[in-house]
């Protein structure tokens, strides 16, 4: 187990640029979420950190080592596939156990970690099958086992679940954020899904055009986003109008700013709200019951708003009528413009 | 209703093709055990033949010879064509989509001018006729057959396999012996059989190129029919065909293998 520093990282593919500069530090034993649009350059970051890319300029560090022009194989670490890359010819036991032999690891002991990794994740009884024998969430565990058999200095794992259907999905998630507590591993987990790498992570980084725009706790990032990119990326964010803001309360000044609300801060009424909160005014367009919650979707001038509440929480309102929108001034998000 | 008259005409035209395919080969190998020497019937059984031709010195040396050639065209041939594919398929280079065009002409140009050409070339650079002419000959034209089988069953490789054994601390090494080969085995035995048949039967490039008195077996059969034909022939025929039909059909099972699983 090992902290990664990147510093400074640029890699280039031809003339596109994947990585630009980009600098970030993976404290040791944290879950690190790497967020972005398809080519903002996370998993081009996750595989220069596994040693398949070398970077043109810069330096990455596992714990003390520099190891930027060390070779993948030689750089002690586990990764995990979003295809699995389970080998078909091998057995469940062999595939995990291929990292300890090539090792060379005794033998008993290698059966003894086999053992061990598969219980892990719970899938002791399986060590004889092949992997076509298997479901995609045995496979998915066979490939986070034969990850961590070799106790790497950090786990890679690149959009491990997105294979998976929703509630099997859930599932892995509660059981990869188990794993990681109990053996205390520095992972760090490529996702374009905001929502997995909230619930899993507890550090984000998001990405763009191969920059990192913003880095912290997820609650950081979600309630205090530098900049529009990353208030939209991660949540959703309804944009105040520039002619709206008159008369509202904001946390700081309006000058070269924009301001937005998120979805479940905001509270649904057909009179303006008279107890000093900030309200803007819109039409409502629709209301979409979805069991415990609802949304609902309003146009503020020219603008589509969401709103997600308890269903119960939103009161009767007439249909293309007008409503107004309240929330808490301090639940205003302010990023430069 | 309407289509049991076509169904009958296909069964027929299914049993036209086996007859005229396969007929001419029974009515071989059973002459091959007919004691005389005129095809004369009532057949009667004999093993004479395949005696007198076990006691044909020639026959021996050049059969033996055949499979010598054979098995030496395969091992180059597979070695080279299963490095071929695995190049073409992991690296791009200029000039790789030509390369594997070029690749199949050897296929479909008829022997007999592949043959040509390589005598006066091999005459042109000073190799000239023999057993290394005949050897270079044979591992060209069975090259392109190892390259399409291995290269068909590379096609369905996954290359994250291979990024998953490098992460996992494996050397190159290791990843071509331990993942790598055993995914694309089925197709290396198939074009190994293949360029074993293709070496084995060949008759046309080993007759320009081997040095009379050092024939191969094909090229001492149809010596021996120009002087005269005796059953002798029908019998090393037949060993002829059992062996090539058996590895064909053991070449198809692998090149089977290879498109599923």
């Amino acid at each position: 187990m090992s902290r990664v520093d990147v510093a400074n990282v640029t890699k280039k593919f031809g003339q596109a640029t994947a990585l630009d500069d980009v600098s970030i530090t993976f404290e040791d034993g944290g879950f690190f979420a790497l967020l972005g649009p398809s080519g903002s350059g996370k998993t081009t970051l996750l595989r220069t950190i596994a040693g398949f890319y070398f970077p043109e300029a810069g330096t990455i560090r596992i714990g003390e080592q520099n190891v930027e022009t060390v070779p993948v194989e030689k750089r002690d670490i586990g990764m995990m596939f979003q295809n699995y890359a389970l080998f078909p010819n091998m057995s469940v036991a062999d595939n995990v156990g291929f990292g300890l032999r090539v090792r060379k690891v005794p033998a008993a002991e290698e059966k003894r970690r086999i053992a061990e990794a598969l219980e892990l994740v719970q899938l002791g009884a399986m060590a004889n099958r092949k992997p076509s024998q298997l479901s995609g969430g045995q496979r998915q565990r066979v490939a986070l086992a034969r990850a961590i058999v070799t106790n790497p200095r950090v786990l890679l794992l690149d959009e491990p679940l997105s294979a998976l259907d929703k509630t099997l999905r859930v599932d892995m998630q509660i059981e990869l954020k188990r794993i990681q507590r109990e053996i205390g591993i520095t992972t760090i987990f490529v996702t374009h899904d905001q929502e997995e790498a909230l619930t899993l992570s507890d550090r984000i980084g998001i990405l763009k055009d191969g920059r990192i725009v913003q880095a912290g706790p997820p609650r950081e990032v979600y309630d205090r986003p530098v900049d529009a990119f990353a208030a939209g990326f991660l949540g959703e964010a309804n944009w105040l109008p520039e002619a709206a803001l008159a008369g509202l309360s904001l946390p700081v000044t309006a000058a070269g700013r924009r301001f937005a609300t998120r979805p479940e801060m905001l509270s649904i009424s057909a009179e303006a709200p008279a107890d000093g909160r900030n309200a803007v005014k819109g039409r409502l367009q629709q209301r979409v019951f979805a069991g415990a919650m609802a949304t609902c979707l309003v146009e503020v001038a020219g603008q589509q708003w969401k709103l997600v509440a308890r269903d119960r929480d939103i009161p009767e309102l007439p249909g293309g009528g007008d409503v107004w929108l309240a929330w808490d001034p301090a639940d205003t998000l302010a990023v430069p413009a | 209703m309407t289509r049991s008259p076509l169904v009958l005409i296909g069964k027929i035209w299914l049993a036209l093709i086996l007859v005229f395919l396969y007929a001419p080969i029974l009515v071989m190998a059973a002459m091959s055990f007919n004691a005389s020497p005129f095809y004369q019937l009532p057949f009667q059984f004999s093993t004479d033949w395949y005696a007198k031709m076990a006691g044909n010195q020639q026959i021996i040396a050049a059969a033996i010879r055949s499979v010598l050639i054979a098995c030496a065209t395969t091992a180059i041939a597979t070695v080279l064509g299963t490095a071929a594919s695995v190049a073409l398929f992991r690296y791009d280079f200029p000039g790789k989509r030509i390369l594997q065009v070029l690749l199949f002409p050897p296929i479909a140009i008829p022997w007999l001018i592949t043959g040509t050409a390589m005598l006066v070339f091999f005459f042109a650079i000073g190799i000239g006729r023999g057993t290394p002419a005949v050897l270079i000959g044979h591992v060209a034209l069975a090259l392109p057959y190892v390259i399409v089988t291995v290269s068909a069953r590379l096609s369905s490789f996954d290359v994250t396999l291979e990024e998953a054994a490098r992460s996992m601390g494996a050397n190159a090494w290791t990843v071509l012996s331990r993942v790598t080969l055993p995914w694309i085995a089925p197709g290396i035995v198939a074009g190994a059989l293949f360029a074993f048949a293709v070496s084995f039967d060949q008759f046309v490039v080993s007759y320009f190129l081997s040095e009379p008195g050092d024939s191969t077996l094909p090229v001492l059969i149809y010596t021996a029919i120009r002087k005269g034909f005796t059953p002798e022939i029908n019998a090393i025929s037949t060993i002829i065909v059992t062996v090539s039909m058996a590895v064909m059909f053991l070449a198809a099972r692998f090149s089977k293998f290879g498109g599923s699983r």
